[in-house]
């Protein structure tokens, strides 16, 4: 998805933005919410939250081999309230619950979290036997996308990102309550 | 030093130390009351010089807690293994050396912080990995059914 | 207004208190999840107290339900950037526990293995020295280099960071037929990239003015906080784990101890950039006489260390790592405790930034070069 050409006679709603030329100019066609989900999804800030192995590979994604600013993903930010992504990349333990929990509710609406490794996701190596580790970052905050792997790859990252960008663009910010009238009525 | 001369030296400091042979480094069993005493003469006598604390850790046993001292002297290149007993496994309690390695300090808060044993006169002995109340993870009577998964 | 100029001017007069200032657990120059509490006069910092455990995950509790060959992978996740130390350190100690000698061939590719990580951690921390004063081109550049090892890795062991591939007794696998090949390219690359570091940071006056007279270790200092690896050798403390007891194929190599005297922030930087020159040298030594033979030797099925207490130290990219295995001679440790480099250099801090500014809180911890996850265990 991205903006594409497209005669107008194609044009369906909630669809994403279409540029459809004419003579004399071209004309930006969307409704709103594609319009802010296509907007969102490319420009993805996401939050410097790292605490174990996985933070180095979010540091290796960021530079100049994988190099995620291709995805607009690029502008890490070391404060929560400039962010709009969580990146959990690393275990998440008791004592570390409540800070995360305070992080995720100074962030700015809309905010995403995608949890970045084994440890993110489940707890990982330290699932069994271990008394300070929290089995996975959705016991404490909602998580969007997981990335498995210990640490994931830098390409195991972009897919995460991309499918937290579809979800992204799949969400309704102003059909949403049509929509459920819509259903309740069938 | 050599192995032998050390265990001189160590018995004649202290008398009531035992020695057991045969392991990798030497081990001394040191009396609690002992410690602070022998550890200050071994850190500042100029033939043994340990000044090298390199690591300090507690374990567990069914009946007392063993805190263990590894002692280096970058001088002389020895090494020796202090370990102190604690009485009992109520109230363990040992003095701390801090005041000879400072490093110690912070290894003292870990093993009061992971085993429970308390250290006398040590000036800040609070909790290092975990907060206040949690229980001490690594005795082996430490259960906890709702944060461990036990495999 | 005569009356506030009084009081301005007059600072005698103006009651002062000290004041505290958190810095994270989550804080861009922590490295990770570290918290400090800086008691602050003005801008001058008195006294700093870490708070750690935003990371501990009891992995010293986890290793006595585990046998031998299943910790070893824990040890990764400790000191991430140099997890094969890690490794081969509880290899080591088993192996000596057991009596065990590994062939040439592993000793070897070991030592060659080490080298790399070495190389690789320090970069890592070029990268992470340089943005943390500000020098967002560090990160680009080191991390550039970086990359080129993390392909010899790939090849090797299958994983980019958390390698496993020290078992008790030799190796996971053989290495691959392009290993020699790819290192040595690496090695030629990395010789003419290395002088751009000099260049770009060591040789920059801010950075020299920011970090020459800060933040001094003594030597009599050192040793009794027990700092070690670069940090301690800034200091003039020679305390070189692969010189004073070698292990693996150290002895048959010639490297140099990098020594300095001053013992401040500058030196702590600069002798990190020396040991990358060193490594390369042990590399190149042995690159080209990896001895023919088996990878691994065969051990038991289920390994048990005899009765006692065994002891190994190691040199990781940041000090002296030491594993200590109490046994009671069943297929899992009775105590095992890590002794890592980081937590002994952290404790230290509090004595080196007395006095300094706030900023430079940041670039002395900066050059302690500190991985949390290895504090914390």
């Amino acid at each position: 998805m991205g903006i594409r050409k497209k005669r107008l006679s194609e044009i369906e709603s909630n669809d994403s933005p279409i540029i459809s030329t004419h003579e004399g100019g071209s004309i930006v066609l969307a409704n709103l919410d594609a319009m802010f989900g296509w907007a969102r999804r490319n420009s993805l800030w996401p939050l410097t939250f790292g605490t174990r192995c996985c933070a180095i590979e979010f540091m290796a994604v960021g530079a100049s081999r994988h190099d995620f600013s291709r995805f607009g993903n690029e502008v890490a930010r070391p404060s929560v309230r400039q962010a709009d992504l969580i990146i959990i990349s690393g275990t998440i333990n008791y004592k570390m619950a409540p800070v995360l929990k305070r992080l995720y509710d100074q962030m700015p609406e809309p905010k995403y979290v995608m949890a970045l490794g084994a440890c993110a996701t489940s707890g990982g190596p330290f699932y069994y036997n271990s008394y300070a580790v929290v089995k996975g970052a959705d016991h404490v905050i909602p998580v969007d996308v997981y990335i498995p792997g210990c640490p994931p790859r830098p390409e195991a990252y972009f897919y995460g990102l991309m499918q937290l960008q579809k979800k992204i663009t799949k969400d309704r910010y102003y059909t949403e309550k049509k929509l459920l009238k819509s259903e309740k009525l069938k | 030093m050599t192995n032998e001369e050390l265990k001189l030296t160590i018995a004649k400091l202290c008398s009531s130390a035992e020695f057991k042979d045969g392991a990798q480094f030497l081990e001394v069993i040191v009396p609690a009351a002992d410690l602070h005493h022998l550890c200050r003469e071994l850190r500042h006598n100029g033939e043994t010089a340990f000044d090298y604390l390199f690591c300090l850790t507690g374990v567990d046993y069914p009946t007392y807690f063993e805190v263990v001292y590894h002692l280096d002297s970058t001088r002389h290149r020895h090494v020796v293994v202090l370990k102190a007993r604690t009485a009992s496994r109520e109230y363990p309690v040992l003095d701390t050396i801090g005041d000879i390695w400072p490093t110690a300090y912070s290894h003292e808060r870990e093993v009061y912080d992971l085993l429970g044993v308390r250290f006398n006169n040590h000036p800040d002995m609070r909790r290092l990995f975990l907060e206040d109340g949690w229980g001490f993870p690594l005795r082996k009577d430490y259960v906890d059914p709702v944060r461990i998964v036990e495999r | 207004m005569a009356e506030y100029r009084e009081i301005i001017f007059n600072s005698d007069k103006i009651q002062t208190d000290d004041y505290f200032v958190n810095i994270g657990p989550q804080h861009p120059s922590t490295h990770g999840a570290l918290r400090i509490v800086a008691k602050l006069e003005g801008e001058i910092v008195q006294s700093i107290d870490p708070v750690i455990g935003y990371i501990h995950s009891g992995i010293e509790k986890m290793c006595e339900s585990l046998s031998y060959p299943q910790l070893i992978h824990l040890t990764d996740r400790m000191d991430y950037l140099s997890a094969h130390m890690n490794n081969e350190a509880v290899c080591l100690c088993i192996e000596n526990a057991l009596q065990v000698e590994v062939p040439e061939r592993v000793k070897y590719i070991r030592t060659i293995m080490d080298e790399l990580t070495r190389i690789a951690s320090h970069q890592l921390w070029w990268c992470a020295t340089g943005m943390d004063m500000g020098a967002m081109t560090t990160f680009f550049y080191g991390l550039r280099d970086r990359e080129p090892i993390l392909d010899i890795f790939e090849e090797t062991c299958g994983a980019r960071m958390t390698f496993n591939y020290n078992v008790p007794g030799g190796l996971m696998f053989d290495i691959h037929p392009n290993f020699q090949k790819r290192v040595k390219d690496f090695i030629r690359y990395f010789r003419k990239k290395l002088p751009e570091y000099d260049t770009l940071l060591s040789g920059n006056v801010i950075f020299k003015e920011r970090t020459k007279g800060l933040g001094v270790l003594s030597k009599e200092e050192a040793i009794a906080w027990g700092v070690t690896g670069p940090s301690g050798r800034a200091s003039g403390y020679s305390c070189d784990v692969r010189k004073l007891h070698p292990y693996s194929a150290y002895p048959y190599v010639k490297f140099e101890e990098k020594l300095a005297t001053d013992g401040d922030t500058f030196w702590r930087y600069q002798l990190r950039i020396e040991e990358m020159w060193e490594s390369m040298k042990i590399i190149e030594q042995l690159i080209d006489n990896i001895p023919e033979g088996d990878f691994a030797v065969k051990m038991k099925g289920v390994i048990k260390l005899p009765e006692g207490e065994f002891y190994q130290r190691v040199e990781s990219a940041r000090g002296e790592f030491g594993v200590f295995i109490v046994s009671d001679g069943k297929k899992n440790p009775y105590r095992l405790k890590f002794r890592s480099p980081g937590f002994s250099n952290l404790f230290v801090l509090n004595e080196l930034v007395k006095g300094v500014k706030i900023a430079d809180l940041v670039a002395i911890m900066a050059t302690l070069d500190l991985v949390i996850p290895d504090i914390d265990r």
